[in-house]
């Protein structure tokens, strides 16, 4: 087990700098630097700028000293804004995507899996459509779209619902309904057929013999089975949800750091488009870690297979 | 009950041994494919995913000529009209046909999809080939590379490789928006490939075959690679769908196809701000038409897995 964990973490500390890496070199292979552009800058100005940031040292040297402030947990200063660090604007934004993720990922761990199992419960019957149709609208429409509609239909005729912005609860509704959907199709699709593989065991015809309750039989025996392949997906569930921040933050005016990205990327503020990669990759990564390990933990299975590598 | 068992030799005759009709196979034999096609034409959700692709490709060649108009002419005096006889789906905020545009962005991305999906496909199966027939740890190493590729999240990398890959203030080029996608889009097929050889590798008829004197390159081209075409078939179906997903999210955030060209996506992301004025057709028909070919893909996609392999069957 400890070893197992051991060869993990190194694997995510490789991959977490891995991403520095390719970041920082995709970013300083971009042509020309950051204050060319703004012309008519007196050339002292312009070495004092480059000295400021550091880029008046060869890149070597600057990769060195950009791996130490990372270390000390500095992610740089951003390029455009003179005043906030990307840490400031982490802090900010990251606590309202944080917020945003997080209640999609709680409705679509909660009705994803209810809903398949009631659509394996009830096989070719109503709730089996249902959830058939949930899951091809889920699964072909993008967040994008989604969020877009929703503004449309419900928010533009609902007064409940804003039509954007960020603070109170009804505020979190229905970005995090329309970043949740695509996420929740693909658990209810993936929990019907695991269920429907579960309800044909053996296993469930001892335990329905034995005279156990329907419900216990159900909720004991085959949900706890099913949902393990539903668990195995939860880290590029988390993966899609910090990608799908990005669109639905833009559509629904939300200040999260999903936003400054997008607008990072417009400005081409280099360092605060590195300094959110790479937050995001250190997020991301540490994700994975907790899921593979707590997927161990659940299913002992996965501990004797990967143990015997 | 006994007298029922009770057998006797004259109940019995002896069969005609000269007669070889009986062994005679005395409907034609189904090959592979053609009964893969027997499965999917059942699948009534798959054929229908299937006539829409056809359809989306005929009118992504044709449909931009139907209207008369062309994708980058502008006629400011007929800005956002809403869809009537003249503009089937409307005018953008440009006076630009709307039909013709849609269609012109259909093309682009189908075109997008396809082709990045073929270079994952061909790139994916020569690291995972490779990866199957190489020593256990050489194996490892590549597998180890490609895990980490594969934990960095697909749109990121694909965001961070078309800023740099880009102009300032212009948007990018069909060859950035493939080379960005392809660059880290080639490893789950790397993956699948891999573990299929491996998988079959072991297999008893890979066995039967190398203890007859087979060499590894016939088993390779004779076992291994017939065998993985089904899987790998699927997964390009379901890669398309993906790589028009970041074609489109790229599009929305501003990073798609450098305007007056226009994919789904950019047309989506310029009719976000005729929903603020209450032209809502701009971003809904585009809308309309990438969930179209999302869905038609997904749906041909399973339809393919199922009618590939009936043990499959969900």
């Amino acid at each position: 087990m400890s070893k197992y964990l051991l060869k993990r973490l190194f694997m995510s500390l490789v991959t977490i700098w891995a991403v520095i890496t390719i970041t920082f070199a995709l970013m300083h292979s971009v042509p020309g630097d950051p204050f060319r552009s703004e012309s008519k800058m007196p050339p002292a100005v312009y070495e004092n700028l480059l000295s400021q940031y550091g880029l008046d040292k060869p890149v070597p040297q600057q990769y060195v000293i950009y791996l130490g402030n990372l270390l000390q947990g500095d992610l740089g200063a951003s390029m455009k804004s003179r005043v906030e660090t990307v840490n400031d604007m982490v802090e900010r934004g990251f606590p309202v995507s944080a917020q945003l993720g997080a209640q999609a990922l709680l409705i679509a761990i909660v009705f994803g899996p209810a809903l398949g199992s009631l659509a394996a419960l009830y096989q070719n019957k109503f709730p089996d459509y249902l959830s058939m149709v949930i899951a091809i609208i889920g699964i072909s429409v993008p967040s994008f779209i989604m969020g877009t509609v929703l503004i449309q239909f419900v928010a533009r005729n609902v007064a409940y619902f804003p039509i954007g912005g960020w603070g109170t609860w009804q505020h979190t509704l229905l970005p995090s309904f329309a970043l949740a959907l695509m996420p929740l199709a693909t658990m209810a699709r993936l929990m019907r057929s695991s269920m429907l593989e579960v309800l044909n065991q053996d296993y469930i015809k001892t335990a329905k013999s034995k005279g156990i309750r329907k419900s216990a039989v159900i909720l004991k025996h085959a949900v706890r089975n099913a949902i393990l392949p539903v668990i195995s997906i939860l880290g590029t569930t988390i993966s899609n949800l910090l990608v799908g921040s990005f669109v639905i933050e833009k559509i629904f005016g939300i200040p999260g750091l999903g936003r400054f990205f997008v607008q990072s990327i417009s400005n081409r503020d280099y360092t605060l488009i590195m300094g959110t990669t790479i937050f995001y990759a250190i997020i991301l990564v540490a994700m994975l870690f907790i899921v593979d390990i707590a997927y161990m933990l659940i299913d002992p299975r996965i501990k004797l297979a990967k143990e015997g590598r | 009950m006994k007298a029922d068992l009770d057998f006797r030799p004259e109940m019995f005759e002896v069969a005609d041994k000269t007669d070889l009709n009986v062994d005679k196979i005395r409907r034609p034999s189904i090959k592979f494919w053609p009964d893969v096609w027997r499965r999917l034409k059942m699948n009534k959700l798959a054929m229908l995913g299937l006539t829409l692709i056809i359809a989306m490709i005929v009118m992504a060649f044709i449909g931009v000529k139907l209207s008369g108009y062309t994708y980058f002419e502008q006629n400011l005096k007929l800005r956002n009209t809403h869809p009537n006889m003249e503009f089937w789906f409307g005018t953008d905020e440009l006076g630009r046909d709307m039909f013709t545009r849609v269609w012109y962005g259909a093309r682009y991305s189908l075109a997008i999809g396809v082709i990045a999906a073929f270079i994952d496909f061909v790139i994916g199966i020569t690291y995972g080939g490779i990866a199957g027939i190489s020593s256990r740890r050489v194996d490892a190493i590549m597998m180890r590379v490609a895990e980490v590729i594969y934990s960095i999240p697909y749109l990121l990398i694909v965001i961070l490789l078309s800023v740099v890959l880009t102009q300032e203030g212009g948007g990018s080029s069909m060859f950035v928006l493939i080379l960005a996608m392809s660059l880290t889009g080639w490893v789950p097929m790397a993956i699948l490939v891999r573990g299929q050889v491996l998988q079959l590798k072991e297999s008893e008829y890979s066995l039967a075959s190398e203890s007859l004197g087979a060499t590894k390159s016939w088993i390779l081209k004779k076992h291994i690679f017939p065998n993985t075409l089904g899987p790998i078939l699927v997964n390009v179906t379901l890669t398309i769908p993906r790589a028009i997903f970041a074609e489109a999210t790229l599009g929305f955030l501003g990073l798609g196809l450098q305007a007056p060209m226009s994919s789904l996506g950019t047309l989506a992301n310029d009719g976000l701000a005729g929903l603020a004025v209450g032209n809502a057709y701009q971003i809904i028909i585009p809308a309309i038409f990438i969930s179209l070919i999302m869905f038609s893909f997904n749906v041909l996609g399973d339809g393919l897995r199922d009618a590939l392999d009936p043990r499959l069957r969900k």
